[in-house]
């Protein structure tokens, strides 16, 4: 009697066993199959990349040699040299970074400014005019393009400019179109950053503020030291958009026909045939590998930036209300 | 002081402060703007290039008809962008919501994975690609290489996707979905570079479920395929929402009909044509925005 019943007991404890090795397994296989979807789609995102950075580093010959596959048999980084020179690296980039960096700052300004005034204060049409923000994400920008060009080829506020100058402004050519519009909150995709801010003040507690206001801070005072101080998450969500977009940017670049000197990404665009002409490399093959040279130099500092602020960036989307 | 105001009526004007900024440039660059394009839209625009200033000579639906019947491309390009985006809408959506589950789990080498995920954000950049694009096209001697039969016949991913069509259509799967299919599978790069920010949308509603929920569900015994029906996806279908606004938004400024606007402006200076494109797109856009959030709104959940 008593040993069926370890009998019973044994086999009771096996089925437990392969129920749970089943189990086992069952994890096992989804973990494998995660990966492997992971590692498939990293690959697809990455493939391009270290396709040009290969060419970037091929030497001529590596060009032809069908042997060739992912590592060239003579690197070299002759390329870049010549491409430097070429594009005028150091100082088309450092205009470049310091275009969108004062662009940045001031979106972040103007950004949380209007976000804060939609998420604290009650004001009549309030609803209707944020209605107008989201309004604003979802117009294409082609469709403000001719007005806002005729506008700034003849810049004339309400007659200020033939009042001081005569005449009106032609400031085609010039980056004064886009810090007018980003300085009145209509930049670069402007409406999704200040959606992002006014989600995100609401869902800040009341009672900072009041005790704030208890201890006899002003409204300015308030907002600059300690809203913005607890926006950091948004903070660092709109820095790496906008730097990352505005750095991008090749619609509003060409519209306001703003010179190669401030904007890198028309530079490459001109690359090719630059190339062609001054070095007379006339064969394709070769003059992609400038080419593709040209294209890490000017991804180069926006992959550092985005690098060094990731962590923070993808906590920060996390904790900033951008699903409101 | 002639009228002290109270508190509440000091906060008000406190709140326009802080808007003005943005309400000075919505109204002069885009509610004017939006007038003067409609304007447009209906006349003949020649710019003065001595004195500047433009002439309008008011043509009526001119421009329209114009667009419509006359132009070789623009109905073409306008139906195929529409249906490209139409096609486009549901994989990125469900790409991103499968994507943004797998890493909300925890695993190792899951920020490394993140960091790759939301490279193609940084990396969309109009100008590399073109001229990415032109090199190619320079070395295929002037013929363009992005048309999709190129891209089956001759897909670098080392499968060969004609077998495999071979045997989908002998299974006997309808030839529609088979279609569609492939067209996803072929475009894969495309919707993976064009989901980043979907991703990190549906990957924070994904945090922003309260746990509670989860553990509820397991102690009552609900397997993983119900909490995604009965849990995961209702909490996240308004942000279903966001992306589908934000996907169809971000295709239509990245489409054909938006360059052609461009070219039309300023390389044919034909301005009253372009405001015609710009303003079919834009109402076109709008359109099937409130038709498809208009469909899902009813059916949407929303927690608080």
């Amino acid at each position: 009697m008593s040993k069926i019943i370890t009998i019973i007991k044994d086999t009771m404890s096996d089925h437990d066993k392969i129920h749970s090795l089943g189990l086992d397994v069952k994890k096992f296989a989804l973990a494998i199959g995660r990966i492997a979807v992971l590692i498939g789609v990293s690959y697809v995102i990455l493939a391009p990349l270290i396709g040009i950075f290969v060419n970037s580093i091929s030497s001529n010959a590596d060009a032809y040699d069908p042997m060739v596959y992912v590592l060239p048999k003579n690197p070299t980084w002759e390329k870049y040299t010549l491409v430097l020179e070429r594009m005028d690296y150091f100082s088309t980039m450092g205009s470049n970074l310091i275009y969108v960096i004062t662009l940045l700052i001031i979106q972040l300004l103007v950004c949380s400014m209007v976000g804060y005034g939609f998420a604290r204060f009650d004001f009549p049409f309030k609803k209707l005019l944020f209605a107008c923000v989201v309004v604003m994400i979802i117009i294409p920008a082609n469709t403000i393009m001719l007005p806002v060009y005729l506008t700034f080829r003849e810049f004339d506020p309400f007659g200020l400019m033939t009042l001081i100058n005569g005449a009106p402004v032609n400031l085609m050519g010039t980056t004064v179109p886009m810090y007018i519009m980003t300085f009145l909150g209509t930049g670069v995709r402007s409406g999704l950053y200040i959606y992002i801010f006014t989600q995100f003040f609401r869902g800040l507690p009341k009672e900072i503020e009041e005790a704030a206001f208890v201890d006899g801070a002003g409204v300015w005072y308030t907002y600059f030291r300690i809203m913005l101080v607890n926006a950091m998450p948004a903070v660092i969500t709109v820095t790496i958009f906008s730097l990352v977009w505005q750095f991008n940017d090749t619609f509003y670049a060409k519209l306001f026909l703003i010179s190669d000197e401030t904007v890198i990404s028309k530079k490459i665009a001109s690359l090719q045939a630059t190339i062609t002409n001054q070095d007379q490399i006339l064969e394709v093959v070769i003059q992609e590998l400038y080419l593709n040279a040209g294209i890490v130099l000017v991804l180069l500092p926006i992959v550092i930036i985005y690098i060094v602020l990731q962590k923070y960036f993808i906590e920060g989307v996390e904790r900033s209300g951008i699903v409101g | 002081m002639k009228k002290r105001m109270t508190l509440n009526q000091k906060r008000m004007m406190m709140g326009y402060v802080f808007i003005l900024p943005w309400l000075i440039g919505f109204v002069y660059f885009y509610v004017r703007s939006i007038i003067m394009t409609v304007q447009f839209s209906f006349s003949e625009l020649t710019m003065d290039m001595i004195n500047g200033g433009y002439k309008l000579i008011n043509v009526g639906f001119e421009n329209y008809r114009y667009a419509f019947q006359v132009h070789g491309t623009f109905s073409q390009n306008l139906t195929s962008s529409i249906f490209g985006i139409i096609l486009d809408v549901p994989l990125i959506i469900f790409f991103s919501l499968f994507m943004a589950m797998m890493l909300n789990k925890k695993f190792p080498g899951r920020a490394v994975i993140r960091v790759i995920f939301f490279l193609p954000i940084i990396m969309a950049s109009e100008a590399i690609m073109d001229s990415l694009q032109l090199s190619e096209m320079m070395m295929n001697g002037g013929i363009s290489p992005m048309s999709s039969e190129a891209s089956i016949t001759s897909s670098d991913s080392g499968v060969n996707v004609r077998y495999l069509i071979g045997v989908f259509l002998d299974l006997g799967l309808p030839i529609s979905l088979l279609e569609y299919l492939i067209t996803a599978v072929s475009r894969i790069n495309a919707i993976i570079t064009a989901s980043g920010v979907q991703i990190i949308i549906f990957l924070a509603a994904l945090q922003a479920i309260p746990g509670s929920l989860y553990e509820v569900a397991d102690i009552e015994g609900a397997t993983g395929y119900e909490t995604f029906w009965k849990i995961t996806f209702p909490m996240v279908m308004p942000h279903i929402i966001t992306n589908i606004v934000y996907t169809i938004v971000d295709s239509f400024t990245k489409s054909y009909v938006v360059e052609m606007a461009y070219n039309t402006a300023f390389g044919q200076f034909n301005y009253g044509l372009s405001s015609v494109f710009s303003i079919i797109s834009t109402v076109i856009t709008l359109a099937i925005l409130f038709f498809v959030v208009g469909m899902i709104q009813k059916r949407t959940f929303y927690y608080t």
